[in-house]
């Protein structure tokens, strides 16, 4: 059955802003199947508010609609564009939600479009737990025991057949959001309330714990011929109770025997054909008893999903393009593999190596969250490899993680060695506990009783057992000693140069060296989804200390591209996206593109984004060993983020040509005192700084240029361990307890400017010229996090002499520092006088909304300079001015970690950002707001509660509102002053005043719109509460004056008219 | 490292012995599953080969006696990237090593069993010899050279049932309502079938019981009138090892039947019947062995994942009556034919899984089918067309 040819039109329907549960796979599989469906010869109109994705480029839809994804602007896209068909089954949990909503509302018959890849009604019964147990029942496949809560009572009466610990799973959430284990009835109670809340159709299907049983996932495939097929099988390491989104995976299956495989193949078939998903990708989930083999069915998704994702680079097997075909109607025996050409889709991929997925977590940004691992997800990103076996696979895994850790080595805190505290760690899981083991075992304890405490299968702890015996066994020599025979087992086993180097106690380099004159060399394998039955064309690759290498370099003209790793807080999709530009451009100049990758959730790692594809850790040795085979004549190391930028002094040093700005250019940037001095050289100005190596030069510091100062260690980056401190004390405890202020570390001081107006500006240079790309004005004052304020483009309160300003300063410190490419510069506005923040000479997390604003590829064009290629020559020699208004606004992760205060500050916290564009400020900014989740209310009662510092600012906000219609709630201070300025506001009763108080007031619904700036410490505790209320309840809440202002804006233009999509390409 | 595998062609390859201490000599081939290396170990179509395992960690889930396809190990030798140490499953009685050695049978671990694979894809299947690395070359030549070659072997001797015993045992894996293919086990009245035993599964007889035959299995050397003085309602070809062409006396006692009782044949028993019925079998480059392959229904266009172990194929040039009905999608070789008059049919691959996918099993109800339409059509009806050899 070939393509249908009575559609012509088809809307794609992405999976907007970045969240924990629901990263960059869903550009990776939107991306795929938009250029699928493409291929084709449909017309396809893609939605997606979020700008940093290679799917919302304009020249892959026909029509880009970067819009918020809501039923209602959704529903005005079909009717602007009426497609015949809608695919939702490539933007995760948001497509399916909303394709849910469009059929509830009528909108699918009123506008006759059908949803292709799965019908409303399979997604109800795989989504709605309740419809998907009764579909197993029917099916005969046994599930878990359990029943369904709608109320607190119903959970209460089921408690009784189910006991403690009760797994609470929320249906149609994402990632394990609002569910999690309850040991006792408090927790019992206090999870259901707020997995009720959390669940849109308020329903909790509680059920009995089998923590502990083995968890296995399989990645099916149907088409509409049923003919269906396994793509891959993956083995959580971690047991039930983990979600598998924070499990270390492991594909294949490590511990099936045939006959048990195939039943869980059986069953993943049986399961797919009761729910009724006619065709595409689906990934079923299992339980195994580790004593019985009793099998229960978790759960089903019924679209592409992250682990689709991850099986898709674990095999090269690309589900979500084939998933795409397959609902216009291809089967399977009708598409080709890619890779062998010759054989069909239709056939189950074989792995001849172990492909390892570890989670990326970013709990340090979330101290008062216990960093335990759940039912519900916490990981920002991951890491993927691939190895000739586990230990291999496990710890190039964990190098790729870039947390400091070059393998399986002593990691997280520092390991105590008391017995009782690591059984208790090995007992709970935690990011860390594979650490905890390999110290269990190196104190050598058994492999049955680490297995026992941790419920690891005793196959995957006997692999680490091993690995620690081949670390004490080279801890017993020298590097001039070391056996060939040793050495050689031991990178086969994936130590790093830098493990053994530090092992036996010398430099990484001098392994490499030793180990190159021993000839223990690396060769690259080829991932061709048939172990080497049939010849691959496809040069994906993957180090592995084998026999013969297969990389087979050509000997055209090549540039090697070295991705960012792992997701996390602060290096996010943005830089991926730039990375995928760079290989665009150099595909454009017809030269080789090479990307060096380890992060399966990309658009970058897959296997036709680039012309080759290494599937490498981002580390200097495994960088190296890619540069000795392909020889590329330059290295582009700025798009990828912090992780490849920090290689590229050493990459230099080794002799490799990094291309664009200079590694010394780098850090003159990076380098407080060289930046500092070449500041003062070009005058522009700086707040007032100074470093300081002891508590005592802290407070001389501080003394000196002024409180708040903003202290934060000099060695780590992405605003981690920034705080701003007002007096002595907190610098002090700052000093004592954060970060250890010392010889090596010292703490650097910056002048906190309050009340600033925070801009972001991208260039490109090419040593002659400077173009600016944009300039984005934040909405937040200086002190919020570029990254977690609201943005502007183009800048809406700034003067024609601001502007002049701050893009002569851009320009001198572009060609002053010697950039080639990109350049992304932070200033500050306080009071007239502008300051720069810092410089970043490389691709920032701002070029892909900018890119989208302008219309112009920003980053493709920086690569071309950084080739050699003028800004002349390209044509572009002046800044555009955007046409509309684009707001950015970001999402934070607050519901994951409900301990958490909400509150913005100079650390980075967000997790993903959306565009909102129109033709003015306010109707972006709501259009931005809409899309970032948030509601807004367009009547009710605001309760007002803001600092001393705000209070002048809250009496014009507070105005607008009551002239827009709402009714004002405050606390008695704020009351009084807007009172005082003749408003009407209502007192209301803090937390500890007494009843019924402002949370009682959320709770009741009474409330629709709260603005909370923070008091400080006294009220503090209070404060908390009211803003966790307010989360958990889903109210929306500002807590600056400035995203108040912004705030208002929006509800007028809601006032004034309708929001209207409009696609980029118009 | 204290092995070597040696190749026809001169090229050898280092491991590390594991198993029986000894030598062994076979056609070197490999096997591209990912699960069920003791069914593959213990199917007798492995005889006088050496597998190689492309799955890169082999053992991790140990042996046990519910697993075995047959009484003993079958293959010629073993060899894997890597042996695990431990094993894991609440179903092994114990661990390949061990089980290597008892069935005297020689491993070779720490192989690049890639670079061995891409070799084999590029010149073909050909002898290999397992020895200890400090064998002396000349002794390892003259070994290679005096094992005769797969093409023009007949190894069912070696491998079929001294005399004819009945099997009772059903319960097949994965014999459950829900699973697609498995007919569940019948209560209709049991038809009396003869399973010709050319290397037979225990797989295959267990499905057979479990579409309610009562099975009887004789040698492969048995003569069609003893088969049919069994009075079967039908007849299954089994599996088994070597040249299907060599098989002439297979050959014979299946022209024999004929058109007289209903047939279904599985691989070997698939090629005998081809050839039977005047069809030509080849020697495919390398086989197919895996349980990864795509086979398509001709008639219904569905696509069936199937495990596969042949080294040779059925040409596609059939005499008339004969029609191909199943294609492998890779090579688009002949995967499964019938001759609806003579009411003989066969597949290529294993439908009886054990290991692989077991979309497939409702052959064996297809077979009971016929069985059954044959039985209810009265006597056994005698040819009604000549057939052509
Ligand atoms: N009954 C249970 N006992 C123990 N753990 C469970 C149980 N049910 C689910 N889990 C765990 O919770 C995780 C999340 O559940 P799942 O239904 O897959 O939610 P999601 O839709 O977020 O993926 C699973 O990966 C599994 O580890
Ligand atoms: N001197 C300052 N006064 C006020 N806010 C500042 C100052 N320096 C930095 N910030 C705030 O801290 C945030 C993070 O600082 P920055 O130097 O940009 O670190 P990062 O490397 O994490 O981007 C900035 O976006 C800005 O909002
Ligand atoms: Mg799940
Ligand atoms: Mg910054």
């Amino acid at each position: 059955m070939p393509a249908r040819d009575d559609l012509k039109t088809i809307l794609v329907l992405g999976a907007g802003p970045i969240v924990i549960g629901q990263a960059c796979e869903f550009d990776y599989s939107g991306t795929q199947a938009v250029k699928a469906l493409k291929a084709c010869g449909y017309r396809v109109v893609l939605i997606n508010s979020n700008p940093a994705t290679i799917m919302t480029d304009p020249d892959l839809a026909d029509a880009t609609y970067i819009e918020p994804l809501t039923v209602e602007m959704v529903e005005k896209v079909i009717a602007r564009e009426r497609p015949d068909a809608i695919l939702p089954t490539v933007g995760g949990q948001t497509a399916l939600n909303l394709a849910v909503a469009l059929a509830e509302r009528g909108a699918l018959k009123q506008y006759e479009v059908e949803l292709i890849g799965a019908k409303v009604q399979a997604v109800r019964t795989a989504e709605d737990r309740e419809a998907f147990a009764a579909a197993m029942r029917r099916a005969d496949l046994p599930i878990c025991a359990g029943g369904f809560a709608r109320s607190l009572e119903d959970g209460e009466a089921l408690l009784e057949d189910v006991g403690f610990p009760a797994i609470l799973r929320p249906s149609f959430t994402l990632g394990g959001e609002g569910g999690g284990i309850a040991y006792n009835v408090e927790e019992f109670r206090d999870m259901l309330a707020r997995g009720l809340d959390l669940s849109p159709v308020r329903q909790v299907l509680v059920e009995r714990s089998v923590i502990g049983w083995k968890e296995f996932e399989l990645e099916v495939m149907r088409d509409r011929a049923d003919n269906a097929v396994v793509i891959c099988s993956i083995e959580n390491l971690d047991a039930m109770g983990v979600h598998t989104g924070d499990s270390i995976t492991v594909a294949p299956a490590m511990t099936l025997t045939d006959r048990e495989y195939q039943q869980m193949r059986n069953r993943a078939f049986a399961v797919i054909r009761a729910v009724g998903v006619e065709t595409g990708g689906s990934n079923i989930q299992f339980a195994v008893h580790p004593e019985t083999g009793e099998m229960l069915v978790v759960e089903m998704n019924p679209r592409v999903s992250r682990s689709s994702a991850l099986a898709s680079k674990a095999t090269g097997f690309p589900i979500a393009k084939i998933a795409a075909l397959l609902a216009v109607g291809m089967t399977l025996d009708e598409i080709p593999n890619d890779i062998t050409r010759r054989t069909p889709a239709s056939f189950e991929p074989t792995l001849d190596y172990v492909v390892v997925k570890i989670p990326r977590w970013d709990f340090a940004k979330f101290p008062r969250s216990e960093p335990l691992l759940t039912t519900s997800m916490k990981s920002v990103g991951e890491t993927m490899a691939l190895g000739a076996n586990f230990r291999e696979a496990l710890q190039k895994a964990l190098r790729s993680l870039d947390v400091g850790i070059a393998g399986l080595e002593t990691g997280g805190e520092k390991v105590s060695l008391d017995r009782e505290r690591i059984i208790a760690r090995l007992r709970t899981p935690t990011w860390d506990r594979v650490f905890y083991i390999r110290e269990a075992l190196t104190q050598g304890m058994s492999v049955a009783e680490a297995a026992r405490l941790t419920r690891i299968d005793p196959w995957f702890i006997e692999q680490i057992a091993r690995i620690v015996g081949c670390e004490s066994e080279l801890a017993g020599y020298g590097i001039d000693d070391l056996p060939p025979r040793l050495l050689r087992r031991a990178k086969s086993w994936g130590f790093s140069d830098e493990q053994i180097g530090r092992i036996v106690g010398v430099d990484p380099l001098r392994v490499r060296a030793r180990r190159e004159a021993m000839d223990v060399r690396p060769v690259f394998n080829r991932v061709d989804t048939c172990a080497a039955e049939f010849e691959a064309f496809t040069p994906y690759l993957y180090s592995t200390y084998a026999t013969s290498c297969e990389a087979d370099p050509t000997d055209r003209r090549k540039v090697l591209i070295l991705g960012g790793g792992p997701i996390r807080i602060g290096q996010g999709i943005e830089f991926d996206d730039c990375c995928c530009q760079a290989a665009f451009a150099l595909k454009e100049l017809g030269i080789e593109s090479i990307l060096l990758n380890c992060n399966p959730e990309t658009v970058s790692t897959d296997y036709d984004t680039s012309d080759r594809l290494y599937f490498e850790p981002v580390t200097l040795e495994d960088v190296l060993n890619v540069i000795e085979v392909e020889q590329p004549e330059g290295i582009i190391a700025q798009f990828g983020g912090q992780t490849p930028l920090k290689l590229a002094r050493a990459l230099e040093r080794a002799g490799a040509r990094v291309l664009g700005t200079a590694p010394d250019a780098i850090d003159l940037a990076e380098d407080r005192e060289r930046f500092g001095a070449l500041l003062e050289e070009l005058n522009i100005p700086q707040p007032e700084n100074g470093m300081a190596r002891s508590e005592d030069e802290a407070l001389t510091v501080a003394e000196r240029i002024g409180y708040p100062v903003l202290l934060r260690p000099s060695y780590v980056l992405g605003g981690r361990a920034m705080v701003v401190a007002h007096d002595e004390e907190q610098i002090r405890r700052y000093v004592r307890h954060a970060v250890l202020a010392s010889e090596d570390h010292p703490v650097l001081i910056d002048r906190f400017l309050e009340d600033a107006i925070e801009i972001d500006i991208d260039a490109v240079c090419d040593g002659e010229r400077v173009v600016i790309a944009g300039i984005l004005q934040h909405i937040e004052g200086a002190g919020v996090h570029s990254g977690d304020s609201c943005a502007v483009l183009p800048p809406h309160t700034l003067t024609d002499v601001q502007l002049k300003t701050l893009r002569r300063y851009t320009a001198d410190l572009a060609l002053a520092v010697g950039v080639r490419g990109l350049i992304n510069v932070q200033y500050a506005i306080k009071n007239k006088r502008i300051y720069v923040l810092e410089a970043n000479p490389r691709a920032s997390r701002t070029i892909p909304f900018i890119s989208k604003a302008t219309g112009i590829a920003w980053a493709q064009l920086a690569a071309k300079v950084m080739i050699g290629m003028s800004l002349l020559e390209q044509g572009v020699i002046r800044e555009v001015s955007p046409g509309r208004v684009f707001v950015k606004d970001v999402v934070l992760p607050f519901n994951r970690f409900p301990e958490e205060d909400i509150i913005l500050g100079p650390e980075m916290k967000s997790t993903g950002e959306v565009m909102g564009v129109d033709d003015e400020v306010g109707a972006a900014f709501a259009k931005a707001r809409l899309a970032a989740g948030g509601s807004l209310p367009r009547e009710g009662t605001v309760f007002v509660s803001v600092n001393d510092h705000d209070k002048p600012a809250s009496i014009r906000v507070a105005r607008d509102l009551q002239r827009l219609g709402f009714r004002l709630l405050a606390t008695r201070g704020t009351a009084e002053r807007l009172t005082g300025s003749g408003l009407s506001a209502e007192v209301v009763y803090k937390v500890n005043e007494g009843r019924p108080n402002v949370v009682d007031h959320i709770k009741n619904g009474a409330i629709q719109l709260i603005i909370n700036t923070p008091l400080g410490r006294a009220s503090h505790f209070d404060e908390v509460a009211l803003r966790r209320a307010a989360m958990r309840h889903r109210i929306p809440i500002v807590t600056t004056i400035a995203g108040a202002e912004a705030m208002v804006e929006g509800l007028r233009a809601l006032r004034t008219r309708e929001l209207e999509p409009a696609p980029l390409q118009a | 490292m204290d092995g070597i595998l040696l190749l026809e062609d001169g090229t050898a390859f280092d491991g590390c012995r594991f198993g029986a201490r000894r030598a062994a000599v076979g056609e070197v081939v490999f096997n591209t599953s990912m699960t069920g290396y003791q069914e593959i170990l213990t199917d007798p179509s492995y005889c006088r080969q050496i597998v190689a395992l492309t799955a890169s960690q082999i053992g991790n889930t140990g042996v046990n006696e519910r697993d075995m396809e047959s009484p003993r190990v079958q293959a010629a030798g073993l060899i894997v990237r890597e042996l695990s140490p431990r094993v894991s499953s609440w179903r092994a009685e114990g661990d390949l090593d061990s089980f290597l050695i008892e069935h005297g049978v020689p491993g070779l671990r720490d192989v690049d069993t890639r670079a061995l694979t891409r070799h084999i894809r590029g010149v073909g299947a050909m002898k290999g010899i397992i020895a200890p690395t400090e064998t002396p070359r000349e002794e390892l030549e003259q070994r290679l050279a005096a094992a005769p070659s797969m093409q023009g072997c007949d190894l069912v001797p070696e491998v079929t049932c001294a005399a004819a015993y009945d099997w009772a045992e059903g319960g097949a894996v994965g014999c459950r309502p829900d699973e697609r293919g498995s007919a569940p086990p019948t209560s209709r009245p049991a038809r009396r079938i003869v399973a010709v035993d050319f290397g037979i599964k225990r797989s295959i007889l267990r499905r057979l019981v479990d579409v309610g035959f009562a099975v009887t299995v004789v040698p492969a050397s048995t003569a069609a009138d003893e088969i049919l003085a069994r009075e079967p309602d039908g007849v299954f070809l089994s599996n088994g090892p070597g040249d299907p062409a060599a098989a002439t006396g297979a050959i014979g006692t299946v022209r024999a039947l004929l058109g007289r009782v209903p047939i279904f044949g599985i691989c070997l028993g698939h090629q005998i019947l081809a050839l039977a019925l005047g069809g030509t079998t080849f020697k495919l480059k390398f086989g197919h062995r895996g349980g990864n392959h795509p086979v398509q229904d001709l008639a219904t266009g569905r696509v069936d994942i199937t495990a596969q172990n042949h080294g040779f194929a059925v040409a596609p040039d059939l005499p008339e009556g004969v029609e191909v009905t199943q294609i492998n999608l890779n090579d688009r070789t002949v995967e499964g034919l019938s001759h609806t008059g003579l009411r003989a049919f066969s597949v290529q691959y294993h439908p009886e899984a054990g290991p692989g996918p077991h979309e497939a099993a409702r052959h064996f109800a297809k077979f009971r089918a016929l069985v059954e339409s044959s039985v209810a059509a009265g006597e056994a009806r005698p040819a009604e067309a000549p057939v052509h050899v």
